[in-house]
């Protein structure tokens, strides 16, 4: 009796750890994959934060408080968010067109959605600039009605909606390619009208993944720095956005200060992420049981 | 035949005429006319690509004919959205919600009526508490569709399709995903909750077994057009024709000389009749237990016997003719015929259709 209770605990939490399997290479993947995240994520974020803690908590603080770095904070994460949503709700249309019409230049149209993702963010930010500027061919027309689109927030959300978009795009396309016709047949045979089934039966359980989409462009967002600071003018208090205000720490060598936002711009994104994440979860839960 | 029109009435629930529709190039359905009676199961049974499921979608408005009309009751419906229509249908695939759980499904129907003609919750409540004892699934309101078997969850798409009280339940391949065993249980089970609420049933088959055994009467579709229609007896005792005959279960096909109303095979009388003006070289049909082993003058085929195996009960033989064809004979399990051992076979009934 004796050996087997003493044999049996480490059994059992290495069969939790490794089950059986057809795939071979587990131990060599495994490590590969932890090496790769490793070397390739965790090591320079540590180096980050250990660089931003020889400030102390305090240091972190002022730094944080400093009202330039909070309006920038502000700016930053409040425009990527409101874009966020913006490139949700017309990535979904997008995508909603995309795969349930048939249309001549579908798929030039899908094509371009790619477009932000493979363009150089420096030549979307000139273009972008050139064309809101208020002597720009949008800018113009928008300066007519009183808006100012460039060197304004109004800008980095422009920016930030072009960037974020292919995001909510890709994400959804494919769950909506999905759905079954007879789902909403069967709505309609049951005296549904269109826009009640479409409320009740085809979006809720896309909601998972416009949810997925919404992360990523507004991560996307958060970090962008290239296509936004020609259009946003870059204006402290105003339209300054927090990368660029780590280039301009860094370019008058205060590292410290630089890891510093740096480090909080981590925090809440990961906060934020974790946030979407949760909310995801319980969607998925209440929505996308399949 | 005469218990049948007793049982379903007799009034005419939809009337089906002249119904034609053409996908692309390809017609599906020929000037197809069907009276549906109220209150009986018509099995719409026919090989994959007759037609059968089209005709269902067009009486749920799920589908619009080229030509022909859809009449419910005294009213035309075939321009009637589904919506209006008052159809239940019940899918091959369930086409539950995956989001809802089980007592939301079924309330689906009702919850998304207009206010003022909504039930109140506790009423809806109630008749969603009513079904799910009907299809004996009392506990699992709160589940969800995953968590159920295939065969709970068809109940589930029934249940759903009855919450709303339709005109006409059609059923498209009800059980075609499910295995052999639940598919016996399920069918036995429609059609004694079709015998207690007495609703107008019209479902889709390709498995003659199914159509036969649950259905009031059958309709046989093949090619897009309807074959025959009738009691489950009268297409198997007087089949309109071959392809009736063959749709409905194996068949044995023999040359045949018909005339002055006899049937003759290899110059001997069958006691099968022919019908009048029908002369000439003719194929005979007949079932595998219409054919007996007899020996000499008595037998009407000749052959070797090539396997035989046991089923329930009976036999079933494998027997080689001269002239190439194997002809499948079923017989009560008494003595065994060996392989390679000469045969006599004699016709003892069949079917002969004009060309």
């Amino acid at each position: 009796m004796a050996p087997p209770t003493r044999a049996n605990p480490p059994t059992r939490a290495k069969r939790r750890f490794l089950r059986p399997s057809v795939i071979p290479g587990f131990g060599l993947a495994f490590g590969y994959t932890l090496t790769c995240l490793g070397l390739i994520v965790l090591l320079p974020l540590a180096a980050l934060v250990t660089r931003a803690s020889g400030l102390g908590l305090s240091g972190i603080w002022e730094v944080a408080t400093d009202p330039r770095v909070a309006s920038a904070l502000r700016v930053s994460f409040g425009v990527s968010l409101v874009a966020a949503l913006t490139a949700s709700v017309f990535g979904f249309l997008i995508a909603w067109v995309l795969t349930r019409y048939r249309f001549p230049g579908r798929k030039i149209v899908d094509a371009v959605v790619d477009l932000p993702f493979a363009l150089p963010t420096a030549v979307a930010g000139i273009a972008l600039a050139a064309l809101y500027a208020p002597n720009g061919l949008v800018g113009a027309q928008l300066a007519r009605v009183g808006i100012e689109a460039a060197y304004t927030p109004v800008g980095i959300y422009i920016a930030m909606v072009f960037i974020g978009l292919p995001f909510a795009v890709r994400t959804v396309q494919p769950l909506i390619a999905e759905i079954d016709k007879e789902i909403e047949e069967a709505s309609a045979t049951l005296g549904a009208g269109r826009v009640h089934t479409l409320v009740r039966v085809v979006l809720p359980p896309l909601i998972p993944a416009v949810l997925t989409g919404f992360a990523l462009a507004f991560a996307r967002g958060v970090g962008e720095y290239g296509s936004i600071i020609f259009i946003a003018g870059n204006l402290p208090y105003v339209s300054e956005i927090a990368p660029l205000l780590i280039v301009i720490k860094l370019s008058e060598y205060d590292y410290g200060g630089a890891c510093a936002i740096a480090t909080i711009m981590l925090g809440i994104s990961f906060l934020t992420l974790l946030a979407i994440n949760l909310i995801q979860a319980w969607s998925r839960r209440r929505f996308g049981y399949v | 035949m005469p218990g049948a029109t007793e049982r379903t009435g007799g009034s005419t629930a939809i009337r089906v005429e002249n119904l034609s529709k053409t996908f692309d190039t390809a017609a599906v359905l020929h000037d197809l006319s069907l009276d549906v009676r109220a209150g009986e199961l018509l099995a719409l049974l026919g090989p994959s690509g007759s037609g059968k499921t089209t005709l269902l979608r067009i009486i749920a408005g799920l589908d619009f004919p080229d030509d022909g009309r859809i009449v419910f009751g005294a009213q035309d419906a075939t321009k009637l959205p589904v919506q209006q229509r008052a159809v239940g249908f019940v899918f091959q695939h369930y086409a539950l919600f995956k989001h809802m759980s089980v007592a939301e499904n079924i309330a689906y129907g009702l919850n998304a009526r207009k206010r003022a003609d909504r039930p109140a919750k506790a009423e809806i409540k109630r008749r969603v508490g009513d079904l799910l004892d009907l299809i004996k699934l009392s506990g699992f309101a709160d589940r969800y569709p995953s968590q159920l078997s295939g065969g709970q969850r068809q109940r589930i798409a029934l249940a759903r399709a009855l919450a709303v009280e339709p005109r006409v339940l059609l059923l498209d391949e009800p059980f075609g995903a499910l295995d052999a065993q639940v598919r016996k249980d399920l069918r036995r089970w429609l059609r004694e909750i079709h015998d207690r609420t007495g609703q107008t049933t019209i479902f889709v088959t390709h498995d003659q077994d199914e159509a036969l055994e649950l259905s009031d009467r059958v309709a046989v579709l093949a090619k897009g057009r309807l074959e025959q229609v009738g009691t489950p007896d009268e297409v198997q005792e007087a089949p309109v024709s071959a392809t009736v005959l063959k749709f409905l279960g194996d068949t044995i096909e023999v040359e045949a000389i018909a005339q002055g109303g006899e049937v003759r095979v290899n110059g001997r009388l069958t006691p099968v009749a022919a019908p009048e003006g029908l002369v000439g070289p003719i194929k005979l049909y007949a079932r595998p237990w219409q054919l007996q082993f007899a020996e000499g003058d008595g037998a009407h085929l000749e052959g070797v016997v090539r396997s035989s195996y046991r089923t329930q009960g009976r036999q079933r033989i494998e027997v080689d003719r001269p002239e190439g064809k194997t002809v499948v004979v079923e017989a009560a399990d008494t003595n065994r015929f060996a392989a390679g051992s000469p045969v006599g076979l004699r016709i003892i009934g069949g079917h002969v259709f004009p060309n």
